[in-house]
């Protein structure tokens, strides 16, 4: 990979203290993230894919630095967002932005949709009052959403609406990073594929870099140059959507990508379906935590925890898997 | 320019929902017409005159206090209006008195009654004498005043401490969170009217100290309610937006988290408006309340329950009391209905 390196995550974990009894004390640890590392390449859309409940919207948002890392380093030029002040994290925000994933919820209510725009640029203070108005007319006109609508309140609009607003609140300091915490799972599936363009024109257009996290592997593939697959808070496997798609070298990812929906009855696949359930954050599995319900599980699985290594021998493209068996796949 | 002509707009949305309640909007004007007749209860009920014309010119009565030789009569004292013979005095010197519509203020004795006191309603006493010869209708009128004020200034202290009491645990959580909540639940659990009447019984009570000891306990009302709210929204995503955005916590807990924890506050205003003037009456009906002699609604229940034989007393008070619970009821109903931003904004939909 020659691109360059905007974000580099090091080594990020998010533990959460399991508290019980009379005094509060630590009764157990939830691992939600566990020792994550990946580069982010300038301009690429990194897809980052798994079940609910596997850590990716922690990811987003440890990463984000609304939950405080327990661990690690993410470094955005060389800045650590993970250890920043105060202060250097508020000049950090113009950098790094976030997209939510309910239009719901991520809009206020009781504050019109333009005064949700502006307060970004009201924060950090960008421009005179008739610069800022300049702005939000113009992010406006950027999502497709009429200028003229800004003075209406947010229930006013449908969840597509919605998000677009909440998707130019988040263009407004001209970031250069936006992770997007499933963006479109809260929308119906014909206003998805419009959000999801609008995405793509806006990388276009303002060279914006994604994490695009999402538990659709289907949108993921869209979108993505690059995808991440992770399973009880670690990444088993990043590589570029080709090789993933086309050549998944962890069992994990096999089994995502033979339970995804053929729309069409008569297509049928012979697929193993995943055996069990996902085991928990709090206990997980020794070694492997995907070795309870692999169908290639050897006793090294249940011993050793696997570290990401490349998957082709005869030369890196990037596709690193976490698997002690991957060469047998 | 922009947030004043939203404002206005939003506030027209909520007037429209108000009046269409009608229940509600009768009930304010209603409550407002009560209102206007009993704030200046000195000028519709007194025992002074509001103008005099006498030799001396003119007198004012019920803003200033005039000795009875000011108008040629024989004492240093103030004079007695409603004695015949002052009347007399004035007509002999060609002048005359406008008197306020009740010939009675609060604490004037009628000394003229022709049967004992409690005296059932007459042309003179429209709705009959309690037990010390007072006029009722005059009594209402300042009673009823003085529970209005002392519901509104409840409600608005209870309001503040409660408000920033939820605010602070819900904002701050943690161990904050847990040491007020413990404090809270023991507090709620003291028996409150019996810790009221022993408070009232260490002290001699008046107006503030009412409020003030009452104050102690109203605020728990709507601290629970605004620190559910607050908690609630820590984990809305336009709070976590605002925190991605670099918004101070000050700012997202004035712009964001309160306006929207206010509204469930709200909700609760008229039944502390309504408590409070509930308690009060309690406390006046039990004796612990205001000082005695002063005009009351719970005082004049009290002499209803000590004189059933006239049934004008309690009657008139448990009316006048029902009449202004239910008129707060439906006012606030109608209230809350218009603050409910799912209201206020459904109709106007395009």
């Amino acid at each position: 990979m020659k691109a360059h390196a905007l974000v580099e995550v090091r080594n990020l974990r998010k533990h959460y203290p399991v508290r019980g009894g009379v005094f509060g004390r630590q009764r157990d640890t939830v691992r939600a993230v566990e020792d994550v590392s990946f580069l982010l390449h300038a301009g690429e859309t990194l897809g980052l894919v798994g079940e609910s409940g596997c850590g990716k919207s922690t990811l987003g948002r440890t990463l984000m630095r609304l939950e405080e890392p327990t661990t690690g380093d993410v470094l955005f030029e060389g800045r650590n967002l993970a250890s920043a002040s105060a202060a250097e994290l508020f000049t950090l925000r113009r950098d790094v932005q976030m997209i939510f994933q309910d239009p719901y919820s991520s809009l206020n209510p009781r504050i019109t949709i333009g005064e949700a725009v502006r307060e970004p640029l009201d924060i950090h203070r960008l421009g005179s009052a008739d610069d800022r108005r300049a702005r939000v007319d113009e992010l406006f006109e950027a999502v497709g959403l009429s200028p003229k609508v800004q003075e209406r309140y947010p229930h006013e609009f449908s969840g597509g609406q919605r998000q677009r607003v909440g998707i130019a609140r988040s263009l407004a300091l001209r970031p250069r990073v936006i992770v997007a915490d499933e963006p479109v799972s809260a929308l119906d599936v014909s206003v998805q594929g419009q959000v999801l363009n609008l995405l793509v024109q806006l990388q276009r257009d303002l060279g914006l870099t994604y994490l695009f996290i999402s538990h659709d592997l289907s949108v993921v593939e869209y979108l993505s140059d690059r995808v991440a697959v992770m399973y009880l808070g670690r990444i088993v496997e990043i590589g570029r959507r080709r090789s993933i798609f086309s050549a998944p070298a962890h069992p994990y990812t096999r089994a995502l990508l033979e339970s995804v929906p053929i729309a069409d009855p008569r297509k049928r696949r012979d697929r193993v379906p995943l055996q069990g359930e996902t085991p928990s954050a709090v206990h997980p599995p020794s070694g492997c935590a995907f070795h309870p319900r692999c169908p290639l599980a050897a006793a090294v699985c249940r011993g050793e925890v696997p570290a990401l290594e490349s998957v082709r021998t005869d030369g890196d493209d990037g596709h690193l898997t976490a698997c002690h068996r991957h060469e047998e796949i | 320019m922009a947030a004043s002509l939203h404002l206005s707009r939003l506030n027209r949305r909520r007037l429209a929902i108000f009046r269409s309640n009608r229940r509600g909007w009768w009930s304010l004007w209603i409550f407002a017409a009560i209102i206007t007749i009993t704030l200046p209860a000195e000028f519709v009920a007194n025992d002074r005159p509001l103008l005099i014309s006498s030799d001396r010119g003119w007198s004012v009565p019920v803003l200033a206090t005039y000795a009875e030789t000011d108008f040629g009569g024989e004492f240093e004292t103030e004079a007695d209006y409603r004695d015949p013979w002052f009347a007399e005095l004035i007509a002999s010197q060609g002048g005359w008195i406008l008197w306020p519509p009740i010939r009675y203020g609060p604490r004037t004795v009628n000394f003229d009654l022709r049967r004992p006191a409690p005296a059932p309603p007459s042309w003179d006493n429209w709705l009959g004498t309690d037990d010390q010869a007072r006029d009722v209708t005059a009594r209402l009128i300042y009673g009823f005043r003085i529970s209005i004020l002392f519901g509104f200034c409840l409600t608005l202290l209870s309001s503040i401490v409660g408000i920033t009491a939820g605010a602070v645990q819900g904002f701050f959580a943690g161990w904050v969170d847990l040491l007020m909540q413990r404090f809270i639940e023991i507090w709620q659990g003291m028996p409150t009217l019996y810790l009221l009447i022993i408070l009232a019984s260490l002290v001699e009570p008046d107006f503030f100290w009412l409020l003030g000891l009452m104050l102690m306990f109203s605020w728990l009302q709507l601290v629970g309610v605004v620190r559910a709210e607050v908690l609630r929204a820590r984990n809305f995503d336009f709070v976590r937006a605002a925190r991605a955005l670099g918004v101070s916590d000050g700012t997202i807990m004035l712009r964001h988290v309160l306006p929207n924890a206010a509204v469930a506050a709200l909700t609760y205003l008229p039944f502390v408006l309504t408590g409070s003037v509930a308690v009060l009456a309690s406390l006046d009906f039990l004796g612990f309340g205001l000082p005695p002699g002063s005009p009351s609604l719970g005082e004049l229940l009290g002499q209803g329950k000590r004189n059933l034989h006239a049934p004008w007393l309690g009657l008139a008070a448990f009316l006048t009391l029902a009449l202004l619970l239910s008129l707060l009821v439906f006012i606030g109903e109608a209230v809350r209905d218009a603050f409910d931003p799912r209201r206020t904004t459904a109709k106007s939909a395009p």
